[in-house]
C-alpha cells in the first residue's frame, strides 16, 4: 500500500484529533518518500515540542518505516489562529 | 528490540539451526546491545551532540546541513558531530536509541532534544539562546544583539 498524502491526512485526524491538517507532499524534492506536514491540534496544548512530535511519529509509526524524510509542524488551534493573523 | 525478538523466533523456528546461523545471531546480539552502550556513551561525551548525514563542514543532506547552520549562527562550533553515513550501525542504532525516525538528531547534555524541525524552532522562538545558556554556552546571538 503507498502512502498517500490523503493517509496521512486520515491518521493524523483520527490519531490526534486534529482540526486542520496540511499534507504536502516533497518526494520531488528528495530521493525517496517525503512528506512536510502542518498539524494543529488541540491535544498539543500545554506539551512541548519534542513531545507533539512524538505523538505525531507514533500516530504515523508504521508510515514513517517506508517515509524517507519527513518534516512536521506542530500547532494547538489558538498558536494556528495567530498564525495565520500574520 | 523487535526485530531481534523476530530474528530470534525465525532462527528457532527454522530448524535449520546451524551453527553459522547461531553465531550470526550471536554476534548480532552483542553487537546491537553495544551499539545502544555506544551511543549512551557517545551522547554523555559531550554537551552537543549531533548525528548527522555528512560532517559539519560538508553536510550531505539539507536537513542536516540546516541544524549545522543554526549552531553556526549561535556560535557554537566545538560539538560533537557523527556522519551516520559512515556506519549502519549507528545509523540504525541511533534512531532506536532516541526512539526517533530521522537524521539529524540533537542531544544538549546527553538528552535528545530533537531535529532540524525542532532546533529550528526553539531558534526562532528563542528557546535555543536559553537551552545554550543552560549548557553554560553564550549564544554569539546575543553579543549580535548589543553590537546593533
Amino acid at each position: 500500500m503507498s502512502i498517500t498524502p490523503d493517509l496521512i491526512r486520515e491518521k493524523l485526524i483520527g490519531g490526534l484529533g486534529a482540526i486542520h491538517v496540511d499534507v504536502e507532499d516533497t518526494s520531488p524534492n528528495r530521493c525517496a518518500a517525503s512528506f512536510k506536514v502542518l498539524v494543529v491540534s488541540p491535544q498539543f496544548e500545554g506539551k512541548p515540542l519534542l513531545q507533539r512530535h512524538r505523538m505525531v511519529n507514533n500516530c504515523l509509526a508504521e508510515e514513517l518505516k517506508e517515509i524517507h524524510a519527513f518534516e512536521q509542524k506542530t500547532l494547538t488551534p489558538e498558536q494556528w489562529e495567530k498564525q495565520k493573523a500574520q | 528490540m523487535n526485530n531481534i525478538l523476530r530474528l530470534t523466533a525465525r532462527c528457532l523456528q527454522s530448524g535449520h539451526h546451524r551453527a553459522s546461523q547461531s553465531h550470526a545471531w550471536a554476534r548480532l546480539m552483542c553487537s546491537t546491545a553495544g551499539i545502544q552502550k555506544n551511543l549512551e556513551e557517545m551522547v554523555k561525551k559531550d554537551k552537543v551532540v549531533v548525528f548527522m548525514k555528512g560532517t559539519p563542514a560538508q553536510p550531505l543532506c539539507g536537513f542536516s546541513n540546516a541544524v549545522v547552520q543554526i549552531l553556526r549562527m549561535h556560535g557554537v562550533d566545538a560539538y560533537a558531530s557523527y556522519n551516520v553515513l559512515d556506519d549502519q550501525d549507528i545509523r540504525q542504532g541511533i534512531k532506536t536509541f532516541s526512539n526517533w525516525p530521522t537524521i539529524p538528531q540533537v542531544f544538549f547534555n546527553g538528552e535528545f532534544v530533537g531535529g532540524c524541525d525542532i532546533l529550528l524552532q526553539m531558534h526562532q522562538s528563542g528557546d535555543l539562546v536559553e537551552e545554550l545558556q543552560k549548557l553554560g554556552i553564550r549564544s554569539a546571538l546575543l553579543d549580535k544583539e548589543k553590537e546593533s
